[in-house]
């Protein structure tokens, strides 16, 4: 299930979030797009959704334009930033929803509702929880819900956006081991914004760098840390610094400043990665 | 009052709050409380008896019938037409929607005998669409149509301009949610948007029956006071007070009073849940808005980073 945005372009206001971009997502991958806040990253999964037209540009699924139409004309499940659940619907409503409001001919009997509802829940670890309301569960256990809630309808491509921004340090760690496991199981195409590289690296199979909105660099995340496209991408996406420098004579570089560099006095700095321009 | 733990910065009155609260209190006492207790002891003044008489008169029965319907006709209406209004005005953006957001005002800033003025022009014998009701055989001023339609205008507001701020504060999140399910239009109306504006809704039709029911002015002009017919629960007690049943026509205006303190409890009642509604909402934007602070944060570029 290929989903393509060509020369995407999109303008709010005077604010340019995406500016001709083009992405290839293929199926069965988990891809995340990283990048500061207000980047474009989540305009663009907007606009793979459906939930955002673009201003210029095309949206393709398997080749088929679907610029116009909306998420679920696509078949794109959806998680939003901040879930996003029916507040007045219990955990068991809300997962159901999209089974309730299939049309008629296709909607399933209350019994294989029941059956799917639960399957789902026990696949997010929820089980018990099936009667509670929104508001009487953590951040974590809103987030399995939510999560549940977009696979009910059996989306080919499951996007999700910051899908772990509002948790704690601990719970984040522990819901990414298992969003690339549960990946793994579905095999169903996956996409994730990001503004936490470490989040990326950890579960994509391929990393798309986006900034002031443009794609800065498309990689695995190896390749993103090794042969770092622009200074940008080095900037956000590694620890080390970046110093620059001249060449001078024969192979001696003259550094132009290093206390930015934040080591104690004495320690021995190595550079690896030196990148030669002019 | 009830939301003051709410506020921290709300204290007890001491010196001269003290003398703001009595004076209020006072002024509330004479302007409200002293009339609602004149409306009860004129009641019976004249005994038990010419109150019941006053009340189960022929004419004051029909009145109550007309006011009923009145308000059987004005408050769907406007239940309808609100939750229209307020979803075009907070869901959809379109030239003109400023100008929409004033129009449904107008009927708050325009004088009500005005407004009722407006429609003799329009419907009335000489009016601009007098000739033609004419002769289509309907009668439109001076009977039961034009009492509904200058109830209508009058009311206008209430219904919108309750759901307008409660739906501005609950988001488009759900709705946006629904629809990526694959929910309809009126899927999304019947089953997110309605169940979370529904106390502000019924809120909104509580304020607008109880305007419906007591409107003098607009009605007054356009009703022409025929007894029996076009006179409302309002416009009886002018004509009883005219003809000097001094007792009946607070009878009658005790009736109104009545409804209006089961309107003033069920407001009461109905405010404090559309508050703790909006709190819920406005509550988690506020946790948004502190997420949003912290997804910054965390992404600007560690300084050491910086050359």
């Amino acid at each position: 299930m290929t989903l393509e945005a060509s020369a995407v372009s999109k303008t709010f206001g005077k604010h340019k979030a995406l500016d001709d971009v083009s992405v290839t997502i293929r199926e069965g991958e988990l891809v995340a797009l990283l990048g500061p806040s207000g980047g474009g990253k989540t305009t663009l999964l907007r606009v793979l959704a459906g939930l955002e037209s673009p201003d210029a540009g095309q949206v393709r699924l398997r080749g088929q334009e679907v610029t116009r139409s909306g998420p679920h004309a696509r078949g794109v499940g959806f998680v939003f930033q901040h879930y996003a659940l029916f507040r007045e619907m219990t955990v068991f409503e809300n997962v159901a929803f999209g089974l309730r409001v299939k049309p008629r001919g296709e909607r399933p009997s209350e019994a294989v509702i029941q059956k799917r509802v639960h399957e789902l829940l026990a696949l997010v670890q929820l089980e018990g929880l099936a009667g509670r309301h929104p508001d009487q569960l953590s951040g974590g256990q809103r987030q399995r819900v939510a999560l549940a809630r977009a696979l009910a309808v059996e989306p080919k491509i499951l996007l999700l956006d910051e899908p772990f921004g509002a948790l704690d340090a601990k719970v984040r760690k522990e819901l990414r081991g298992w969003l690339r496991r549960l990946h793994d199981e579905l095999h169903v195409t996956t996409v994730l914004v990001t503004h936490d590289q470490e989040e990326a690296f950890e579960i994509a199979d391929r990393v798309l760098v986006i900034h002031e909105g443009r794609i800065h660099q498309d990689g695995t995340p190896d390749a993103l840390l090794t042969r770092p496209a622009s200074p940008f991408v080095a900037d956000f996406v590694s620890e080390s610094a970046i110093v620059h420098g001249t060449v001078r004579g024969s192979g001696v570089i003259a550094l132009d400043e290093v206390a930015s560099l934040e080591a104690p006095v004495g320690a021995r700095v190595a550079l690896k990665k030196v990148h030669i321009g002019r | 009052m009830a939301d003051a733990r709410h506020d921290g910065l709300r204290e007890r009155p001491r010196g001269a709050g003290w003398a703001v609260a009595i004076t209020s209190l006072c002024l509330l006492a004479l302007l409200v409380l002293a009339p609602l207790v004149v409306v009860l002891v004129e009641a019976f003044a004249e005994g038990a008896g010419t109150f019941l008489d006053a009340i189960t008169d022929e004419d004051t029965v029909s009145a109550l019938g007309l006011t009923l319907l009145v308000v059987a006709i004005v408050v769907p209406f406007h239940t309808v037409f609100g939750v229209a209004a307020a979803w075009l005005l907070t869901r959809q953006d379109f030239r003109g929607k400023a100008l929409l957001g004033t129009l449904i005002d107008l009927p708050f800033t325009v004088s009500p005998v005005v407004s009722g003025l407006l429609f003799v022009l329009l419907f009335g014998a000489r009016g601009w669409l007098g000739p033609w009701l004419r002769d289509h055989d309907v009668r439109v001023v001076y009977a039961v149509p034009g009492v509904v339609i200058a109830t209508l205008f009058v009311t206008l507001p209430f219904v919108v301009r309750e759901l307008v701020p409660t739906m501005e504060a609950i988001g488009r999140d759900e709705e946006e949610a629904a629809a990526s399910l694959g929910a309809s239009g009126w899927q999304i109306l019947w089953r997110v948007t309605l169940p979370r504006v529904r106390w502000a809704l019924f809120y909104g039709c509580v304020l607008c029956g109880a305007r419906a029911a007591g409107e003098f002015g607009a009605v007054s002009v356009v009703s022409g006071h025929v007894r029996g017919e076009t006179s409302t629960l309002p416009l009886h007690v002018e004509i009883l007070w005219g003809e000097y049943h001094t007792a009946a026509a607070f009878a009658v205006a005790s009736m109104l009073a009545a409804s209006g303190l089961v309107t003033l409890v069920l407001r009461g009642l109905l405010e404090r849940r559309v508050r703790a509604s909006k709190a819920r909402s406005s509550s988690a934007a506020h946790a948004s808005a502190a997420l949003a602070l912290e997804t910054s944060i965390s992404s600007v570029p560690s300084k050491g980073a910086l050359s």
